[in-house]
């Protein structure tokens, strides 16, 4: 019943070293900002009409008798509350952002000015399918640079996410067993995994079967061994796995998967470690996602929707889900239904319509932009700069698998080295350096993990100011100023928040104050 | 009152009369950190040893808690669901998650006694 984080969830006593308070509230130009209810004003608005002269309301009982419960307010008072919140973002576009799973890279502003091109930007999925002949062309050629890059005869391009991928990469396993006419009902994952991967096997009705990981961080592959059986449906392993290192024995495990007849599910959301590198479809694998908002630059997270094509072996090739675009002599061409492919057999469709195209033209523009040699390098960079990192950092941070070697694109560190300062201390504290903390006691295999992904669009510079404060605080943790982390942040608008009194007593909405308290 | 006996997934158990009360341990409730949740199995719930009986959450995690012995539960610490704070102020007292009156009492003596739950919590 154990988890291995060991976070610490409370703020501690110690008091802002800053105590300097201003009259206002504000601290210099940085804004307190109230919630727009609160803001609002009775008979304040935002517009100023005339009434209309000599109407009779027809609304009879239908009329609003009570109040709307909107907040009256001005014009400027909305512009000014939504952009005092917009700059409260802390963004890839406003500092580094090294969240290592997540890959917060830089979004090139070509890719948006091709999505805003008016022929992609203004069309719709219901308009007929002679007037859009370049939407279906950047799909089929997206999908074309997909497949040759990773080594795969097929692709599914509508999943909109990650996770969504490999709903749909299974999804294609469970159809291609049922039309073997068999059942199986084990996946097996290992401890490593991103947690979407059981929850998407358990989602579709399979059996979660835990693989342990080796001291060297990567799966075991006799302990897997073990556990195979003709009702194993599939394997599915993240590589680069959530580690930040490569699964070398990736092979083994396709064999001893495809020995007893299932599918190897690859997670390929670490892929922008190895894009260009490493052809997936050359390691076994049958079927893979694919996170255009990660490997190829698409926004991410608050910035934008996801996209996850799935590339399928030729084992899984038939069962792609409907919609998809075929390349034929006449043009391009959409297939709707089974009945339009005779070599067919979709197992269903994952969405209505035929994925992100917004994502779609974004991420070809990345490929168009780079080339096949820059894309290798997109993934030569993120690694190098993981391990400058690692480097950097080994000899004050416990790196618990630096002596396996070099990582992928992130690097892994806890809080092991430290006495009363913990890794969750250590994010807080980054804040105040002005840095968004990295993904912080995931993995779940490593107690106190700290998972950094540089990414490759950070330059030299910008690393040497991360590394140089990461330095400091092991330096201020090793030196037992214990007091420096506890209630940090100190400079942020809010310093450490409780979070297990968040917990337990949630406040999930606003309640607007009594009418006679506020009549008074 | 019979000795306290412990398993490796860091749960105590303490049996009277062939009921047995079962608990997490402190240094479970330590690693977990701040209980938010207890999830609890309804009273006549049959419980199979080793197997999911109970959840319990904590500012970041929720953990599988499992039954260390097979039997049906007959009482639960509704307690809990009102101040689940109790897990980590007093795991192995106020915070208990169920009683389970046993199939078997006697494979209790399979589990752990505290100095071999202290000695295996130590090699962690």
């Amino acid at each position: 019943m154990m988890n291995r984080e060991g976070r610490a969830t409370t703020p501690g006593n110690a008091a802002r070293p800053d105590a300097f308070q201003t009259h206002s509230g504000h601290r210099a130009l940085v804004q307190e900002e109230p919630l727009i209810f609160e803001l609002g004003r009775p008979g304040k608005i935002g517009v100023d009409l005339p009434e209309p002269k000599g109407t009779q309301s027809r609304l009879g009982n239908t009329a609003r008798r009570g109040f709307i419960g909107l907040p009256d307010l001005s014009e400027p008072e909305v512009v000014r509350h939504y952009v005092r919140l917009s700059q409260k973002n802390f963004s890839i576009d406003t500092g580094m952002f090294p969240l290592g799973s997540c890959t917060m890279k830089h979004n090139p502003r070509l890719n948006e000015k091709m999505a805003r091109l008016p022929g992609f930007a203004d069309i719709h999925p219901l308009q007929p399918q002679e007037t859009v002949p370049g939407a279906f062309e950047v799909m089929d050629e997206l999908a074309r640079w997909l497949k040759v890059l990773t080594g795969m005869p097929a692709v599914a391009m509508s999943p909109k996410a990650g996770a969504h991928g490999e709903l749909c990469g299974l999804m294609a396993i469970k159809a291609a067993i049922e039309a073997r006419g068999e059942k199986r009902t084990r996946i097996l994952v290992p401890e490593s995994a991103h947690g979407t991967n059981p929850a998407t096997a358990a989602l579709i009705g399979f059996t979660v079967d835990s693989i342990p990981a080796t001291p060297r961080g990567r799966v075991d592959l006799a302990a897997m061994k073990a556990k195979l059986g003709p009702d194993v449906a599939a394997v599915m392993v993240t590589n680069p796995n959530t580690c930040g290192l490569f699964e070398n024995e990736v092979r083994e495990i396709a064999d001893a998967i495809h020995g007893v007849g299932g599918y190897f599910y690859c997670d390929g959301a670490n892929y922008n470690a190895i894009v260009g590198r490493v052809r997936p479809g050359d390691l076994g694998i049958d079927a893979m996602h694919i996170n255009l908002h990660k490997t190829f630059s698409t926004p991410h997270g608050g910035g934008g929707p996801g996209a996850g094509p799935v590339v399928f072996s030729d084992a899984l090739a038939p069962f792609v889900p409907l919609p998809y675009v075929v390349s034929e002599a006449g043009g391009h061409r959409l297939v709707e239904h089974a009945s339009e492919d005779p070599a067919a057999k979709p197992f269903g469709r994952m969405v209505a319509f035929h994925g992100q195209m917004g994502m779609f033209t974004r991420a070809l523009t990345y490929m168009f932009s780079h080339g096949a040699d820059g894309l290798r390098q997109v993934a030569e960079d993120a690694v190098l700069n993981a391990n400058y990192i690692l480097a950097s950092l080994k000899d004050v941070y416990n790196a618990p698998f630096a002596a396996s070697g070099p990582c992928m694109h992130e690097a892994l560190f806890d809080d092991t080295a430290f006495e009363g300062v913990t890794t969750l201390d250590i994010a807080k504290a980054l804040i105040d350096e002005g840095f968004h903390p990295m993904t912080v006691y995931f993995p779940l295999v490593v107690h106190g993990a700290m998972l950094v992904e540089p990414t490759e669009t950070e330059s030299k510079e910008t690393l040497d100011v991360f590394i140089a404060s990461m330095r400091g605080l092991a330096e201020d943790a090793r030196a037992g100023k214990v007091e420096r982390f506890k209630g940090a942040p100190f400079l942020a608008p809010r310093a450490r928040l409780d979070e297990t009194a968040a917990a337990r007593k949630p406040v999930l909405r606003w309640e607007p104050p009594k009418r006679a308290e506020a009549a008074e | 009152m019979s000795e306290t006996r412990f398993t490796e997934q860091h749960e105590w158990v303490r049996i009277e009369n062939g009921v047995a009360t079962v608990g997490i341990t402190r240094y479970a409730a330590e690693q977990l950190g701040d209980v938010v949740y207890v999830e609890l199995p309804a009273i006549g719930k049959k419980v199979e040893a080793e197997k999911e009986a109970a959840v319990v959450e904590s500012v970041k995690a929720a953990s599988e808690v499992y039954a260390p012995l097979s039997g049906e539960v007959v009482a639960t610490n509704d307690a809990l669901s009102a101040d689940p704070a109790k897990v980590n102020a007093d795991p192995e007292g106020e915070g208990w998650f169920m009683k389970i009156r046993l199939v078997n009492p006697g494979d209790a003596q399979k589990l752990m006694t505290r100095d071999a739950y202290d000695a295996f919590v130590k090699g962690l």
